[in-house]
């Protein structure tokens, strides 16, 4: 195996075999793809699993093999895998390693072999966890928060075998996540071309950056719980069980705290938000301004931005566990914290309007996705504000509005990113572009689709429906409209679930028989448009990496003969004399 | 340039690259930056189980069954200090070994870098003599907490200067040029004096509490 330095092109060691170009390969835009077509494939199961909870909260009583113990394991499958095998698989795996070095021109990641490694072991972590749907028992039903003592208790769905698988994949994806995380930072530290300093990066390699290295923090903390945990259940420690009464019997556990794991879990989970929504925001700014043909609004403000929500993020994670009972101190403090990060956030959120404004908008698809975010996210930031108060989140804590909310903020206003993103960057991956037809279709289906599954939820939140109840019952302050509600939302899931197979039909109908794209169909700057080949080869820039000389935002300058300059074109004080 | 100043760089007017010098110039090997950020990993997983360590210890014995405190400290062993001193004396051999390699010995650096990685084998044997130790003297991972944490704070450990040792023959068994392998051996050192650090602050929070 040759080691490949990104910065020079000697040691490059070019494979070939099928193989060694496709299935070991050691090719940063090849990992991606199999880092999201794997992440894509488990997100289907997830999605699957949400039609699923749909169909029983829409129809109670009508799917007799929806069971109890059923429905909880489908509500915790649903939501780790949705956040931690597709969002941060698709975005940091994904995009990052097809991104980075693209963006900042270099020829791969640092290390390759390590990256290479890194979607293997990914691999095995998504095998693991989907073994646990054939162990007996199940999956585990204990929610994505997998809160102990219940958890490993019995009477929790899937208390003996499937919490350990789920515990077990965790650990190894962390594994997996620590391998590929590394690289990124340090791809973006070392590789940048010649000038192509930090400031010049574009903002989709400002998220994916500052969202890995949360990434390579947050996560330890999820690796130290599930290995507690995994010690807990098999091996008879009590680091997180206290002594208790169960099914009747005292177990023999002592002395252990509850409380202990929501602290750790929430110190990854809270940024774990943000690891999911830093690259989307990156990715949205780019999106805005390719197709608003103007240069970013406050390009500076937008990375402090990031980098200050990626800091603060670290610092307030107790806002989930205010119904855990806290000193009222610290909870003045979190809710202080929390509220603090929604500065730097409303400042993201003016700057995208202020690009947008005066500005030469195309409504493609991707620049329609990009819109869709910035509604969603200001709707699930607003619902954020509410819940980041103790007072107010107290009762409507574990209610659908809750559901609601972080569907808004942390669900659907990625997954739109994410399709924009790939409407946007296919015709580079692939060479070809897309049916604009279908994909307006998918694109209105999609987001009028979201809001008729998400905005009633607040609804049913404030009259009080909890989460994760399998079944309404007969329920004397829940009105019949409840029902209702229920009802459409559950048919407005299922038509967008429907709609993503014209998404899916359209990629591939693209890639085969889409028309050929060309280098730059958008007009864009960043560097990854002006490669020399399209679909980029190994190695990425031929024989010379590119120089660069500007910012990626050179959109629209006055008395420029395009409306757009490329990062790599020199300035003419430059190529004067 | 200070971190600060590049942040401040206002990108849309900087007039060119020409003005930056080649980036090899001046950066440091991809490996070197590579370690000291997962240095940051490892540090935010042991202070996240010494702070776990923490609060768990403080807390009141189990209320109804079980008699007592249930927090009950291990004895330390000779042993515990014997395996310190062993893995005070790889850090050194491996101190040796980077300067040694900074001065060009190749031959006394090769020597040096086997005696640090053997004394870090010694180190895990030790360990693993230990954990026997505490086994049949009946302190069970489950039988208490503080046994428990024990276990898994040199599990951690244990696992983190294993894949160094598989690392350092990594590295240095691949022939390569001379900078190279300065390098590796540097990073090795810099990696052996962490795991050094983190161990003496292990072995102290286990023998203070
Ligand atoms: C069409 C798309 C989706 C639908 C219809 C859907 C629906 C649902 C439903 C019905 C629940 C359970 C509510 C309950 O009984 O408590 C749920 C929970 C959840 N969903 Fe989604 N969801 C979708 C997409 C997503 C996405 C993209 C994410 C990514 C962040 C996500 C993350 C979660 C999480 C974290 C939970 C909480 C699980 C728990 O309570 O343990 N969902 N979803
Ligand atoms: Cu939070």
């Amino acid at each position: 195996m040759a080691t490949t330095i990104a910065d020079d092109l000697t040691p490059m060691h070019h494979p070939r075999t099928w193989v060694g170009k496709y299935v070991w390969s050691q090719d940063h835009k090849v990992i991606a793809i199999q880092y999201s077509v794997t992440a894509i494939a488990i997100g289907l199961v997830a999605l699957v699993l949400s039609v699923l909870m749909r169909l029983q909260l829409g129809f109670p009583g009508v799917f007799p093999w929806i069971q109890p113990e059923n429905y909880l394991q489908y509500v915790s499958m649903h939501g780790m895998i949705m956040v931690v095998y597709l969002l941060t698989a698709l975005l940091l795996g994904g995009f990052g390693n097809y991104m980075i070095p693209l963006m900042i021109g270099a020829r791969d990641m640092v290390f390759p072999f390590v990256n290479m490694l890194s979607y293997w072991v990914y691999l095995l972590s998504v095998l693991v966890l989907v073994a646990g749907f054939f162990v007996p028992g199940g999956p585990t039903g204990a929610g994505w928060t997998l809160y102990p003592p219940q958890a490993i208790s019995e009477g929790t769905p899937g208390s003996q075998w499937g919490i350990v698988t789920m515990l077990v994949s965790l650990a190894i994806f962390i594994v997996a996540f620590t391998m590929g995380g590394l690289n990124y930072v340090t791809t973006v530290l070392q590789a940048r071309t010649r000038g192509m300093t930090l400031m010049r990066m574009p903002l989709t390699v400002w998220g994916i950056f500052i969202a890995s290295i949360m990434g390579l923090l947050a996560f330890p903390a999820l690796f130290v719980a599930a290995i507690m945990m995994l010690l807990d259940h098999v091996a008879g420690a009590s680091f997180f069980m206290p002594s208790m009464m169960s099914m009747g019997q005292a177990t023999d556990t002592l002395g252990g705290s509850p409380i202990l794991f929501q602290h750790l879990f929430w110190f990854f989970g809270h940024p774990e938000v943000y690891i999911v929504a830093l690259p989307a925001f990156g990715i949205v700014s780019d999106l805005i301004s390719v197709h608003a043909r103007k240069n970013i609004f406050g390009y500076r403000m937008m990375v402090w931005a990031i980098v200050i929500i990626g800091g603060l993020s670290f610092i307030v994670w107790a806002h989930h566990m205010y119904v855990s009972g806290m000193n009222p101190y610290f909870g003045f403090f979190f809710a202080t914290s929390t509220l603090i990060i929604a500065i730097p956030t409303a400042i993201k959120v003016y700057n995208w309007l202020l690009t947008l404004w005066r500005g030469d908008i195309h409504l493609r698809v991707p620049m329609l996705f990009a819109l869709a975010f910035l509604f969603t996210f200001i709707h699930g930031g607003l619902s954020g504000l509410f819940l980041g108060n103790v007072s107010v989140d107290v009762p409507l804590s574990d209610t659908f509005f809750v559901v609601g909310h972080f569907h808004m903020v942390m669900g659907v206003s990625p997954i739109l990113v994410i399709f924009g993103a790939i409407y946007h960057w296919y015709p580079k991956i692939a060479g070809r572009m897309w049916n604009q037809a279908l994909a307006q279709v998918h694109f209105w289906v999609t987001f009028l689709g979201v809001y008729a599954i998400y905005l009633p939820m607040h609804y049913l939140g404030v009259l009080g429906v909890p989460r994760r109840y399998y079944a309404l019952g007969e329920t004397s302050f829940i009105p019949e409209s409840a029902h209702l509600a229920n009802q459409a939302i559950s048919i407005a899931a299922i038509v967008v679930f429907a709609a993503q197979f014209l998404f899916f039909y359209n990629m591939i109908w693209s890639l085969f028989r889409g028309p050929k794209a060309g280098p730059n169909p958008w007009g864009a700057a960043s560097l990854e448009w002006q490669t020399p080949d399209t679909p980029p080869r190994h190695g990425n820039w031929g024989a010379k990496l590119p120089t660069v000389y500007r910012w990626a935002y050179d959109y629209s300058v006055p008395h420029a003969p395009r409306d757009f300059i490329p990062q790599d074109e020199p300035h003419p004080k430059d190529t004067a004399p | 340039m200070s971190l600060l100043r590049r942040l401040g760089e206002k990108s849309w007017e900087t007039p060119g690259a020409e003005a930056y010098r080649e980036p090899d110039s001046y950066r440091p090997a991809a490996a070197t930056v590579g370690v000291y950020v997962y240095f940051g990993v490892a540090t935010v997983i042991f202070t996240l189980i010494a702070a776990a360590y923490l609060a768990r210890m403080g807390l009141p014995a189990a209320m109804e069954h079980g008699a007592g405190a249930d927090w009950r400290a291990m004895p330390e062993p000779p042993l515990l200090w014997i395996n310190s001193g062993i893995l005070v004396l790889s850090s050194l051999a491996w101190e040796a070994a980077r300067r040694l390699a900074r001065r060009g010995e190749i031959g006394r650096m090769q020597a040096a870098t086997l005696a640090g990685g053997g004394l870090g084998l010694l180190f895990l044997a030790g360990q693993l003599l230990l954990w026997w130790h505490y086994q049949t003297a009946g302190y069970f991972l489950s039988a208490n907490p503080a046994n428990a944490f024990f276990y898994l704070l040199t599990a951690l450990h244990g696992l983190h200067l294993a894949g160094g040792i598989a690392a350092g023959v990594r590295a240095l068994g691949q022939p390569g040029d001379a900078g190279r392998a300065a390098r590796n051996v540097r990073l090795c050192a810099v990696y052996w004096h962490y795991l050094l650090l983190v161990w003496v602050l292990l072995a102290g929070l286990l023998v203070m509490t």
